[in-house]
């Protein structure tokens, strides 16, 4: 008896120590990223571009940017097209063409970011020979679509029908049933979709890579290459210089808290505005 | 704009833009994977099965062999799962049974999901200057070459960024198991240990296997974290802490450089494959997870 109490103590503690050892890298990398960039983060980290090596300041300005280009064609593609993709896989549950939809939407949520980047590049790069932000965008567009569709489909698949049948009994037509009544109600979740898939690909870097490809200079010509936050990350990184590698610490620690806003945003948003029924 | 076209038009319209918009996303897919395999082509033709076989990655040679590569990705992914199992699961009984509630759950939940939210590339910058130094000594340590970089140092970085997505669906499926059996258990006398071991895990398996399956797919495909500390040389790694390289990390490093256009068409093979095996693996987890809560 004795001992079966010892080995269910034991268990428990194992469970314990095992679950705070998976958490402790989130201590240290958060640490670290605040040990080395925090000394870096000022006005004009934000506001100027990077200066050549030797002088001293600079910022990211650029990147940011970029990143705001990026992100917001991202958003014009996958919002409404997830938005109605996901509504029909909603009222449509026993279709055919849902149940494949729904199949691809798995497929393209599990796909490697990088193998987005592979297709872009033959459909957007290679034809017009030149890297462009469009491109980029279009990548990082399709990475969020899985995500709004399957948020969408689930939020309205919460909404109580009595809602639905309440308006189409009033003689209100079906579009506008879906559009005035069942959108608004289903709002907070949708936004909440909409928030977490920009946290999934404000950091993507490998679909980036062979599409916005990066620039030192300020643009924001949708048919030139475009610098982003994480490819910025990247490209320092790897660079030989102490200068850069300061840079690039900031730029992980306001990456890191760009995330960490979305996410945060996502869940208060949601719970503030749920519409109870 | 719209106020000269009648309702019934405009009721059509909408189911019509609806439709397509679902439409859209198979048709995506099926061009998705037609375009890989056109551009991919001249290098099937090319390559033939030493595609699969061949152990040299040689740009000037015209020879692709895929086989270190494949080789890197199953390597690394695998023991990062392995890895994984232990603290996922412990991750996943701690939330989804010991402390479902509370201020130390909400804490550790928290953390979870700011795990899973921290961008790959910051994984790798953070693992290049944190982790690779803890290597190289222990390499000195241990008296072999002090490269830092290498397998093993892949290995931690992928453990570290999948842990969140086996747990967070362990938790789930945990929490999901019937609870009259548990309590069956219990009234037999069982400490909590037992139940666990002997009820709760068994019923829970499939869910959680799934959600390793998902967790592998994540690491199989990862690609920045890796190509940053793996060391990129395409050969088969001899041991944990030589160097080597992975399927996703080659095209992220050699496409916007290559050239020639066989060059070109063997990445995109590679890439054929990764998207393939990412399909295979994606749609049997989600399988067995729909299955698992049809059957709950």
């Amino acid at each position: 008896m004795l001992y079966r109490q010892f080995k269910n103590k034991l268990f428990f503690w194992t469970v314990c120590l095992f679950s705070f050892l998976a958490v402790l890298p989130l201590v240290l990398i958060l640490g670290y990223l605040l040990w080395q960039g925090v000394s870096a983060l000022n006005w004009q980290f934000f506001t100027r571009l990077p200066q050549p090596l030797g002088e001293a300041g600079g910022g990211i300005a650029n990147a940011i940017i970029g990143t705001g280009v990026l992100l917001s064609i991202a958003f014009a593609l996958a919002v409404p097209w997830g938005l109605l993709a996901g509504i029909y896989l909603a009222e449509n549950r026993r279709t055919g063409l849902a149940d494949f939809a729904r199949w691809c939407v798995e497929i393209l949520q599990g796909m490697p970011s990088v193998v987005l980047g592979v297709v872009l590049y033959a459909w957007l790069v290679r034809p017009f020979r030149s890297f462009s932000a469009l491109s980029g965008g279009a990548a990082l567009g399709l990475m969020m679509l899985p995500v709004i569709v399957r948020t969408t489909e689930e939020t309205f698949k919460m909404i109580p029908p009595a809602l639905k049948e309440a308006a189409l009994a009033l003689g209100v037509p079906y579009y506008r049933t879906i559009l005035r009544v069942l959108l608004p109600a289903g709002l907070s979740g949708i936004i909440n979709g909409v928030l977490l898939s920009l946290a999934r690909v404000v950091g993507e870097t490998a679909p980036l890579l062979f599409t916005a490809f990066g620039s030192p200079f300020l643009s924001v010509n949708l048919f030139q290459p475009i610098e982003s936050i994480p490819h910025l990350i990247f490209y320092y990184a790897a660079s030989p210089y102490a200068q850069w590698h300061q840079l690039a610490w900031c730029a992980s620690l306001v990456l890191v808290l760009g995330v960490l806003v979305l996410n945060l945003s996502a869940k208060l948003l949601s719970r503030r505005w749920r519409v109870r029924f | 704009m719209l106020h000269g076209i009648s309702l019934r038009n405009k009721e059509k319209i909408f189911q019509q833009l609806i439709n397509k918009a679902a439409l859209l996303i198979v048709i995506l897919l099926v061009l998705f994977f037609l375009t890989l395999l056109w551009q991919a082509l001249p290098a099937v033709w090319h390559n033939g099965w030493r595609f699969l076989t061949g152990a040299v990655w040689d740009a000037a040679a015209e020879q692709y062999g895929a086989l270190p590569l494949l080789y890197g990705t199953l390597l690394t992914s695998l023991l990062a799962l392995l890895l994984t199992l232990p603290f996922a699961l412990a991750l996943a009984l701690f939330l989804g049974e010991f402390f479902p509630y509370g201020l130390l759950s909400s804490a550790l939940r928290a953390a979870v999901e700011l795990l899973a939210g921290i961008p790959s590339v910051v994984y790798g910058f953070w693992a290049v200057f944190a982790l690779v130094p803890l290597i190289r000594r222990l390499e000195i340590a241990l008296g072999v070459v002090p490269l830092g970089v290498g397998v093993l140092a892949a290995v931690l970085v992928l453990t570290i960024m999948i842990i969140p997505y086996a747990a967070s669906v362990a938790a789930e499926v945990i929490q999901l198991a019937p609870q009259d059996i548990r309590e069956a258990a219990y009234a037999l006398g069982a400490t909590r240990y037992e139940v666990l071991r002997r009820v709760v895990l068994p019923a829970a398996f499939s869910g959680i296997f799934a959600g390793v399956l998902l967790a592998f797919g994540r690491a199989f495909g990862e690609t920045m974290a890796v190509t940053m500390v793996i060391g990129n040389s395409n050969k088969i790694p001899a041991s944990l802490f030589d160097t080597g390289n992975t399927m996703a990390s080659i095209i992220a490093n050699e496409l916007a450089e290559a050239t020639s256009p066989l060059y070109v068409a063997s990445l995109v093979e590679i890439g054929l494959l990764l998207f393939l095996v990412s399909a295979a693996l994606n749609l049997a987890g989600k399988y067995i997870i729909r299955r698992f809560s049809r059957e709950i």
